[in-house]
């Protein structure tokens, strides 16, 4: 389902050897989503799952402010038929100063409100986390990783979401302990002095976040039947949270590739019109 | 219009004669279009032709996306999800747009480095390179400018790191950059003016265009070989070039067709590559972000600009004889723009009696190493300033200076250039006539 960068196997060797961590490293894993590759699409079962865990966990902190609910609707998208989505944005309320005179009032949400916002102040709108966050980099600020394998910003959730681990042993035993939570993927978080070589250098990957985490895997029922573990469960909200900050991408890709086989036609006729117009002037034989 | 004996337009019917006696416009048109043109011209020569279709484009899908646009600190980045959400086909005009400043990069330092290799700069075609660095001056402020309006994290802070420089202008450089921003920081004064200006200056830039085309068009195209069309008869004129159409219009269109469809790909395929992902997350002043990158076509200057630190014995010198006045950060901004000044300079910096650096041995290699110290300088310029990268920084912006001010001026004097073919025609036979001279091994670069 997954494979693993050949880079976090290396840091997982190195580790025992004791490789140095540049500050900010983080591991990201290449997760593989179907919607990869000028080709791929978005799997609608599975935004529609993780419209699911959005709803039922990532929103009790998070929102979607740039989402409308008829979106949910929208061809590319989770596609929900048009009497479920009204149902589920029914679901929500919001705040709309025209009513009670002027004063305004709560109602329930039609399909052209959007999502509500964070509630929390620190928590960050998800609408556009898929494109903000790049998970992968590199090497050297050459930028041939992301053009290989992408920008990474649904590997990185996925990523995210999967790398709350144990604190390692040299935070453990801090006199003030660490703010937050350990996260392997994490990498823009406090960092203890007591973890880093003398050069500065972090002996783990990741950071320190404030966010508790939000899945242990089994959190939610699917009703067509999908795995849900951790993993499955991450990859589902991750590609839900592509959707909702790339809702045209299927309709991108359709007309790039229109724009590059129509402009490779256009090509092939321009030169051969180049070379017989040109053909009395270059005498070779 | 041009200096190269040809045929000029005649008006055949009466409705063309009744209009070219009372405005000529036909007779402009046509010259324009049917320009005697070198026919040696080689794969390089297309540049051009894309810049101008970019200048379109951009400015084509920018008038769209404003009729969308809200240039408020409050609004701005919803309106631009707005358009990418919402507007019928705005995430591809949006996608275009962004991207086409990229492509209008690529081709202008294509442009750039065909003219500084083949001599295009040379006399009698200097004005014709100052205002296409006019032009590339105000690409980039332009460029700058668009990328503020999205209103997100790297347009923020990047747009409070390049005003700042104006901060270092000794005296007056806190007024002045009070002056440029509107107040005392980046907001909603800065916001309104960089839209108003992202607005105008392109048609500056299309007026310079004209301009820039006018003036080559007076003194006829440069090509692969320097060597001038023959003006004494116009059968001799006939014998180095062929009219601009259908010729050279239809091989600039099939490599305009080539570049579009890669640019098509990633538009279609990967439109934020080039992009910074801190720019999906709305402006904030209080959050700035580990890394302020600019875009990837200001990198080369960025690197020269944060290259002269306060110990590099240049700068410590500056300082010193100016008592304090030229301080590092002043001097890395003098920098950066006298990078582009020595650039404009080239034209009586370079000694040489030979145009193309096609003919001129030793040329060819210093300018093979200001095209590598281009590409390292672009990268260096992405790097964090720490470690070995600030050296590498420094001797990349050593060089950039030293090719224009001192190896440009040596290299005419020690160098011994080849001899180039005594006409346009010759070089072409030589590559494409029947009765081309058997010996002639003459490297055609870029073809």
């Amino acid at each position: 389902m997954f494979r693993k960068l050949t880079l976090t196997a290396a840091v997982a060797l190195g580790m025992a050897a004791g490789t140095a961590h540049a500050a900010g490293d983080s591991e990201v894993i290449n997760y593989d989503f179907s919607f990869e590759g000028p080709f791929g699409s978005y799997d609608t079962n599975q935004l529609q799952r993780g419209l699911q865990v959005y709803t039922e966990i990532c929103s009790a902190c998070h929102g979607l402010k740039f989402v409308a609910f008829r979106n949910l609707s929208d061809e590319g998208g989770p596609m929900l038929p048009e009497d479920q989505m009204r149902a589920y944005a029914e679901f929500y309320e919001v705040f709309d100063p025209l009513l009670f005179d002027g004063e305004g009032d709560f109602r329930p949400a039609t399909p052209a409100d959007k999502f509500p916002e964070s509630s929390l102040s620190n928590a960050p709108d998800l609408s556009l986390m898929a494109k903000a966050r790049a998970g992968f980099h590199g090497p050297y600020g050459t930028g041939i990783s992301q053009f290989v394998n992408g920008m990474g910003g649904p590997e990185y959730i996925t990523s995210l979401l999967t790398g709350y681990a144990d604190e390692p042993e040299c935070a453990a035993n801090m006199e003030i302990p660490m703010d937050g939570y350990y996260n392997t993927a994490f990498a823009a978080g406090g960092y203890p002095e007591e973890c880093t070589y003398e050069d500065g250098s972090h002996k783990y990957p990741g950071s320190w976040i404030s966010m508790a985490p939000p899945l242990y895997g089994d959190d939610v029922f699917y009703e067509d039947g999908a795995a849900t573990d951790l993993e499955s469960v991450s990859m589902d909200v991750a590609a839900f949270l592509m959707w909702t900050a790339e809702p045209k991408m299927m309709a991108r890709k359709q007309a790039g590739l229109t724009g590059v086989i129509f402009l490779t036609v256009l090509s092939v006729l321009l030169y051969l019109t180049n070379k017989r117009i040109w053909a009395p002037h270059k005498k070779k034989d | 219009m041009s200096g190269i004996p040809h045929d000029h337009y005649e008006p055949k019917s009466n409705g063309e004669k009744w209009l070219h006696s009372r405005l000529p416009i036909l007779g402009l048109a046509y010259d324009t279009l049917m320009i005697p043109t070198p026919k040696n011209l080689n794969w390089m020569w297309i540049w051009g032709i894309v810049l101008t279709f970019t200048l379109f484009l951009q400015i084509i899908t920018g008038v769209v996306l404003v009729m969308h646009y809200t240039p408020h600190v409050d609004l701005a980045f919803a309106s631009v999800e707005h358009i990418m959400r919402d507007v019928n086909g705005g995430h591809m005009i949006r996608y275009f747009h962004m991207n086409g400043a990229s492509l209008f990069f690529v081709a202008v330092y294509a442009h750039m480095f065909r003219s500084l290799y083949y001599g295009s700069y040379k006399a009698p075609r200097e004005v014709t390179w100052i205002i296409g660095m006019l032009i590339f001056l105000l690409m980039m402020g332009t460029a700058f400018m668009g990328y503020v309006l999205p209103w997100g994290q790297m347009s923020f802070h990047g747009t409070a790191v390049i005003t700042g420089l104006f901060g270092a202008v000794p005296f007056v450089g806190e007024s002045l950059q009070t002056w440029l921003l509107g107040a005392s920081a980046v907001g909603q004064p800065a916001l309104n003016r960089f839209f108003s200006l992202h607005y105008l200056l392109p048609f500056v830039i299309l007026g310079l265009v004209i301009v820039h085309i006018w003036a080559f068009h007076t003194t006829g195209n440069n090509n692969p070989t320097g060597v001038e069309v023959r003006r004494t008869s116009k059968a001799d004129a006939e014998k180095d070039t062929l009219p601009f159409w259908p010729y050279f219009v239809i091989k600039d269109l099939f490599a305009l067709a080539v570049i579009l469809a890669v640019f098509m790909a990633v538009v279609g395929f990967m439109p934020n590559y080039l992009g910074h992902p801190d720019n999906y997350i709305e402006a904030n002043p209080l959050a700035t972000p580990a890394h302020i990158v600019p875009e990837w076509y200001f990198l080369p200057f960025y690197a020269i600009l944060r290259a002269f630190d306060n110990t590099v014995w240049v700068v410590i010198i500056a300082e010193w004889v100016s008592f304090g006045i030229i301080d590092a950060k002043f001097f890395g901004v003098l920098a950066m723009f006298g990078a582009i000044v020595v650039m404009a300079l080239a034209p009586w910096l370079d000694t040489s009696s030979v145009r193309s650096g096609r003919y001129r041995p030793m040329f060819k290699w210093w300018f093979a190493i200001l095209v590598v110290d281009f590409i390292v300088l672009m990268w260096v310029g992405a790097m964090p300033a720490e470690g070995i990268y600030p050296i590498i920084a420094l001797i990349g912006s050593t060089y950039w200076f030293a090719y224009f001010l001192v190896i440009l001026p040596l290299l005419g004097v020690i160098e011994k250039p080849t001899t180039p073919p005594a006409t346009i025609e010759d070089d072409f036979n030589a590559h494409y006539g029947s009765k081309a001279a058997s010996g002639d091994t003459v490297a055609t670069p870029a073809e």
